[in-house]
């Protein structure tokens, strides 16, 4: 019993960083039609951004500029980078992969290739008894962040306008024009988004890590794009069911099966999501 | 002055006139049915006045503007409101929000996405738009779940957040089944009753072109045959052997 609830618990915080990195993925796929292969960098500029300000600011003002530094990288991307290739999708993809490959590249020019210790708070490290299971508190830290992201998100999207453009967008792009909204500029705003909850991801994946190194990004990213196609492309809640079956789902298999085979599970149940339902669970309605 | 006036307009594919030196005038508050057999041209002509074709030959003018080099979108701001012969709506979105999306992008309130008050002044005027096409107990409703009249309510009301002057109606009746008709019809009539809007339709069914319009045009082979009274033209010995005849 006590190994059920370390091993949900633990799955769920695996969840909630896959949740953090899937969803902007997916709001991002979903509106501007753009794979973002360059997800994982702005993961690595909100870790490395905080774990090198830390020192001389404390650690919540280094998470905020973390989070920042990690969104304005998403917004300037989309300017400089996407936006003029919107109709050129090869070209998206070639420039996203490029720039996520140079971004590793220049991380471990900065601060090296090696795993960098990442502080956290310290009742993070504490151990919480529940059922009989000694669960280490930052899986908490990790489920809590997770939730009150995913609670926001879709207020945001529900209650306001860029919401509404958002949503309307990620069904039908052209008929938004159409109506003569600019959508460009919610494209932005979702790269933004994106990017400060992948920089808010790499935060707290290096402290539950409690490293950080230049390729965690990428390693991370391939489980958030499995996330995004089982939830549905351009769904938030979608997502965020994806992401706790397949956090479960992974560690589950890894504790009781052989180490690994939870990774392969995870490929399986993507295999059999896109058999059964192409558009994944959630996946955009269908128009008439 | 004609609120839009097609004047000796002329479009070919190749050497083949589509649309072949139609002269048409619609005055403010007219509702005009634009009918003709398949292939007579109607869509096209719709194309050449909301922008999406430009005309071989010929002008078009909006309350007297000379608008024959615009793009769509310019000549939507002028005023101009078009519905396709398929439906367009957000299916996901619930019927509510489809309108204060529309009316959002007329205000041009994307910039200040924040703000309360107007907020309440876009859901104030999305509820008196559906209210007008007779949709409010469907406003919480997904659009996607709309009945196919439905939808084209709620196609027109997203026309009219844009406050058009003129209203392009392409098959409104298309994929309507017959319980659902006369309530459009009497939301399509109500369009013009408004304080000067005009309406160009084209439609198949002759009953409710004959119920609606103050004229009727008949277009064949791209060429303008008649536009009177619809009195008048179902009299035109004409139009008779052309479309009616045709047709039945």
């Amino acid at each position: 019993m006590s190994t059920v609830v370390l091993l949900t618990l633990t799955g769920l915080g695996l969840a909630a960083l896959y949740f953090l990195i899937a969803s902007g993925l997916s709001l991002v796929f979903g509106l501007a039609g753009v794979l973002n292969f360059a997800h994982g960098l702005f993961l690595s500029i909100g870790a490395y951004v905080t774990w090198s300000v830390v020192g001389s600011w404390g650690l919540l003002p280094a998470i905020l500029l973390g989070v920042a530094a990690a969104a304005a990288t998403g917004a300037l991307v989309e300017l400089v980078l996407i936006r003029p290739l919107y109709t050129r999708h090869t070209e998206q993809v070639l420039v996203t992969v490029g720039l996520s490959l140079a971004g590793v590249a220049l991380l471990q020019s900065v601060w090296g290739a090696d795993a960098r210790v990442f502080p956290r708070p310290a009742w993070a490290s504490e151990v919480i008894g529940i059922a009989g299971a000694q669960v280490p508190a930052d899986r908490f830290l990790l489920i809590g962040a997770a939730v009150v992201v995913l609670l926001g998100l879709l207020a945001f999207l529900r209650y306001t306008r860029y919401g509404l453009i958002i949503r309307a967008g990620v069904e039908n792009r052209a008929m938004v024009s159409a109506l003569g909204i600019d959508v460009r500029n919610a494209f932005t705003l979702v790269f933004a988004i994106g990017g400060a909850l992948a920089g808010l991801a790499g935060i707290l994946g290096g402290m539950y890590f409690s490293a950080i190194s230049p390729g965690q990004g990428a390693s991370l990213l391939i489980f958030a794009f499995i996330v995004v196609v089982i939830g549905g492309l351009g769904s938030v809640a979608g997502a965020a069911g994806a992401a706790v079956a397949v956090g479960l789902l992974q560690q589950f298999v890894n504790y009781y099966g052989t180490a690994g085979a939870g990774d392969v599970s995870v490929v399986v149940l993507l295999a059999a999501v896109l058999l059964l339902r192409p558009t994944g669970l959630a996946g955009k309605v269908a128009t008439a | 002055m004609p609120t839009v006036a097609v004047d000796g307009v002329t479009w070919r594919i190749g050497a083949v006139p589509i649309v072949d030196d139609v002269t048409l005038h619609l005055e403010p508050g007219e509702f005009m049915a634009l009918i003709g057999p398949n292939g007579a041209g109607k869509t096209s002509l719709f194309n050449l006045i909301s922008g999406l074709r430009r005309p071989s030959a010929g002008r078009i003018l909006l309350d007297g503007t000379d608008v024959t080099g615009l793009a769509p979108h310019r000549r939507a701001r002028l005023g101009l409101g078009r519905t396709f012969q398929t439906s367009a709506v957000f299916g996901s979105l619930t019927v509510a929000e489809n309108v204060a999306l529309a009316v959002q992008a007329r205000r041009g309130g994307a910039t200040r996405a924040w703000r309360r008050r107007r907020d309440r002044d876009i859901a104030v005027r999305a509820d008196q738009i559906l209210a007008d096409v007779r949709l409010s107990e469907r406003a919480a409703s997904l659009a996607g779940s709309l009945a196919h009249g439905e939808k084209r309510k709620l196609e027109i009301a997203l026309l009219l957040a844009g406050e058009p002057r003129v209203l392009l109606l392409d098959e409104p009746m298309a994929g309507v089944s017959a319980e659902e008709v006369p309530a459009l019809v009497s939301v399509i009539r109500g369009l013009t009753a408004a304080g000067g809007r005009s309406v160009l339709m084209v439609e198949h069914h002759m009953d409710v072109v004959l119920d609606v319009a103050d004229r009727v045009a008949v277009l064949h082979h791209g060429a303008l045959l008649a536009c009177d009274t619809p009195g008048a033209v179902m009299a035109d010995a004409f139009v008779q052997e052309a479309y009616l005849g045709e047709q039945l």
